[in-house]
């Protein structure tokens, strides 16, 4: 190949990737960074509400989307200027700890239960969580577990205490902790036909179900409430205070939760807004 | 069986869709991996010429490292420039963490030493050959690694294609410090990972598909010309 | 450059000798041919004298110290090694590194490669020429540069016969130039055509001396007539 030839090709490829890389600079284009959670993010409920708020405010949410300990650390670090999760007790923790400014519910979403359609522990229809996971104890049903701090893993081992069981103590070759996000999970769970506990929205998303069917849903202790808190600017500098705030206003805005509440798959409503709500 | 045909349907059916968002995928999959090996064959080459050629003590211990390093996990990079990058980190105000950049500069520590260490050994054989001739003329070391790097410019080019597949093909550095962002770092192995993750194994399988037939495309293209050029070159 | 003296030159691998004490005055003039079997170490010694190798023991000295020697002295090897790009520009490429200007390099490239016939092969891939056209070009390579010596270590072993006759004229024309021919060897013939004296070399030691017609009638030492008659033991 002739060094001509060669030189305009690179040249070529070379340019176009620095003036990417640049962009995000150059722009004039305000972002912020959201650290949020895999599940949500799975669900598809960003690519609802974004647009419509980058329509209203010209603001760009980039979302990075880990467990909610993760996203948690990620705001400690000032990597994030929104935290946006669903584990209220650590969120609490964030704020106090002077990372997060304040706490403000946003919506709730709910989890299920979901076994295998032979139901070996006898648990389907059941509205009583508790009586339902010391029924899969006792038959020493196969149980799959995230085990990754995520706001799913947390809700799964506080529902576990107020069950009387201990996992940790009671590990045996039916408690699998797989330390996996959700989809994961739920295909590990799939192919043990295991019982597991997930979010309704990935849950909803999910294909590849096998012989897996939702068993106990609707009890009040499977909710999941969501919370929003702007990173502390007074800790980190860096933080971009007006846009992350702007974002906070709107989600809890009659605008906002009118699009998470219309956010739908299959006709079916994922997520239910209750910003305001008392002790929420 | 049947996920591998529905992955064939998907694959056929994304790409004659154009889909949108699949193109800007593997644009921004291709732009972050060649820049990487543009910018790793620079540090690199010259590098692995110079180990080549030149005599010092420790140098067995040094290539030794270098070989070794081309063994380096993707996924202890990544963490390595997250913790750099990051903003309780040392390069934090920079504020290139989750940018195309980041993932550039991960690819960048990945590949190097798998240029420098091929190109190395490629170079060094070259020399065993042209030594004796070069010396010679009157080329000292450093001409004559200069001249050894332009001498086995094909083989080079095989060590390019390494180095690009082992950057297009790693998802462990660049999830972590582009963080798989919608639109801005989701590139086609963490697309792939985000869709398996989600259950949607055909899609990710026909993405799999896709970014294998483009590697296999880009291979096949720069042996054509590899080819053609060794035979007229000698 | 000339004389070139060697002083009680050695040169040893592993403990193994295979130059030994060897002095000698090279003077200008006479195309010097270094005779001697396989194994004598007459690669070795010219290396030496070229300057790819050091003596372990000795000095090698050119008149008027070392200095820059670049393009002074060139060597012509057994294998030509041809960098993949055509075969003038393997010629430029050594003028290039002798310091010669642009413009100059290239009419001497092309100067060079008509007087060893290679004018029309000059754009061709030198890689792709044949044997016999390469240790041409490796000719006009070291030609071009306009040494005072020109060093050939046994340039024609591996080429045929027409090839050969090819080389020969141009090494004699390349003396015919002013440039002083040592020359290595192991063919008793060529050595007789192509050379005025002798420097015969056995088992790593310079056994004789003598101008070429002396040598081949009358050897003044056992090793020289027994090669001659070709019964030189091999080890």
């Amino acid at each position: 190949m002739e060094l001509g030839t060669l030189r305009k090709i690179v040249l070529r490829f070379l340019f176009l990737p620095i003036a990417i890389s640049m962009a995000p600079a150059a722009s004039a284009q305000t972002f912020i960074t959201v650290a949020s959670t895999t599940s949500t993010e799975q669900s598809g409920l960003f690519r609802h509400i974004l647009p419509r708020f980058k329509r209203k405010t010209g603001i760009e949410v980039r979302v990075v989307a880990l467990g909610t300990g993760q996203a948690l650390d990620m705001g400690r670090r000032g990597d994030a200027d929104v935290v946006f999760v669903h584990a209220k007790s650590a969120e609490e923790k964030f704020v106090a700890e002077g990372h997060g400014v304040k706490r403000l519910p946003v919506m709730y979403n709910d989890f299920v239960l979901i076994g295998p359609k032979a139901d070996p522990a006898k648990i389907a229809g059941s509205k009583d969580t508790l009586e339902a996971l010391r029924r899969i104890r006792a038959a020493a049903a196969p149980f799959v577990s995230r085990g990754d701090r995520s706001g799913t893993h947390s809700a799964e081992l506080a529902l576990w205490k107020q069950a009387g069981i201990d996992p940790a103590t009671n590990k045996g070759p039916w408690y699998r902790d797989t330390g996996q996000g959700m989809g994961p999970a739920l295909n590990s769970a799939s192919s043990m036909n295991a019982y597991i506990l997930s979010d309704r929205g990935t849950w909803i998303s999910f294909k590849n179900r096998g012989n897996l069917t939702i068993l106990v849903a609707g009890d009040r202790r499977l909710f999941n409430q969501y919370g929003v808190i702007l990173v502390n600017p007074a800790k980190h500098k860096h933080v971009k205070k007006e846009p992350g705030q702007a974002f906070i206003d709107w989600l809890v805005s009659p605008e906002g939760q009118k699009a998470i509440a219309e956010y739908s798959i299959g006709g079916e409503r994922l997520f239910f807004p209750n910003a305001g709500q008392e002790g929420a | 069986m049947n996920d591998l045909t529905l992955a064939f349907g998907e694959a056929f059916a994304l790409i004659s869709g154009l889909d949108a968002r699949l193109i800007e995928i593997v644009v921004l999959s291709l732009q972050v991996s060649v820049m990487a090996v543009a910018i790793a064959a620079i540090v690199g080459l010259p590098l692995g010429a110079l180990f080549a050629v030149a005599h010092f003590r420790g140098r067995q211990a040094v290539i030794v490292l270098l070989n070794a390093l081309m063994g380096l996990p993707p996924v202890v990079v990544g963490l390595s420039v997250y913790l750099l990058l990051s903003r309780a980190g040392p390069l934090g105000p920079l504020g290139i963490l989750f940018t195309p950049t980041a993932m550039i500069i991960a690819q960048v520590i990945l590949i190097t030493p798998i240029i420098a260490a091929l190109s190395r050994q490629s170079i060094e054989d070259a020399w065993h050959e042209y030594e004796e001739q070069l010396r010679s003329l009157g080329a000292n070391r450093l001409r004559a690694s200069v001249t050894l790097l332009w001498d086995t410019r094909f083989s080079l080019v095989t060590i390019l294609l390494a180095g690009f597949g082992r950057a297009a093909a790693e998802v462990g550095a660049v999830m972590i410090v582009g963080g798989n962002i919608d639109g801005v770092t989701r590139v086609m192995t963490t697309a792939i990972a985000l869709e398996t993750s989600k259950g949607d194994l055909p899609l990710a399988l026909g993405l799999g598909i896709i970014l294998v037939g483009l590697v296999l495309t880009l291979n096949a293209a720069a042996n054509l010309i590899k080819e053609a050029a060794l035979r007229r070159y000698g | 450059m000339l004389p070139l003296v060697l002083n009680a030159v050695c040169y040893a691998v592993n403990g193994r000798a295979i130059i030994e004490r060897v002095s000698v005055e090279i003077g200008a003039g006479p195309r010097t041919i270094i005779l001697g079997p396989n194994g004598a170490g007459k690669s070795v010694l010219m290396r030496m004298c070229h300057g790819l190798l050091q003596p372990s023991a000795g000095k090698i000295t050119w008149h008027g110290g070392n200095g820059n020697r670049r393009g002074r002295q060139s060597m012509v090897f057994q294998r030509p090694v041809m960098l993949r790009r055509s075969a003038l520009a393997n010629v430029v490429y050594g003028l290039k590194l002798a310091g010669f200007a642009a413009r100059e390099c290239n009419l001497r490239a092309r100067d060079v490669l008509e007087a060893v016939g290679l004018e029309r092969q000059a754009d061709r891939p030198a890689r792709t020429l044949s044997g016999g056209e390469q240790q041409r070009l490796a000719l006009a390579r070291a030609w071009a540069l306009g040494p005072e010596v020109l060093f050939l270590d046994e340039p024609t072993a591996n080429l045929d016969p027409g090839s050969t006759r090819d080389v020969e004229s141009i090494i004699a024309a390349i003396h015919a130039t002013g440039t002083k021919i040592i020359m290595s060897t192991h063919n008793l013939g060529q050595a007789r055509r192509l050379g005025d004296e002798i420097l015969f070399l056995s088992q790593g030691k310079l056994v004789e001396r003598a101008p070429v017609d002396a040598f081949f009638k009358k050897p003044a030492t056992v090793e020289a007539a027994a090669f001659l008659k070709e019964e030189l033991p091999w080890n």
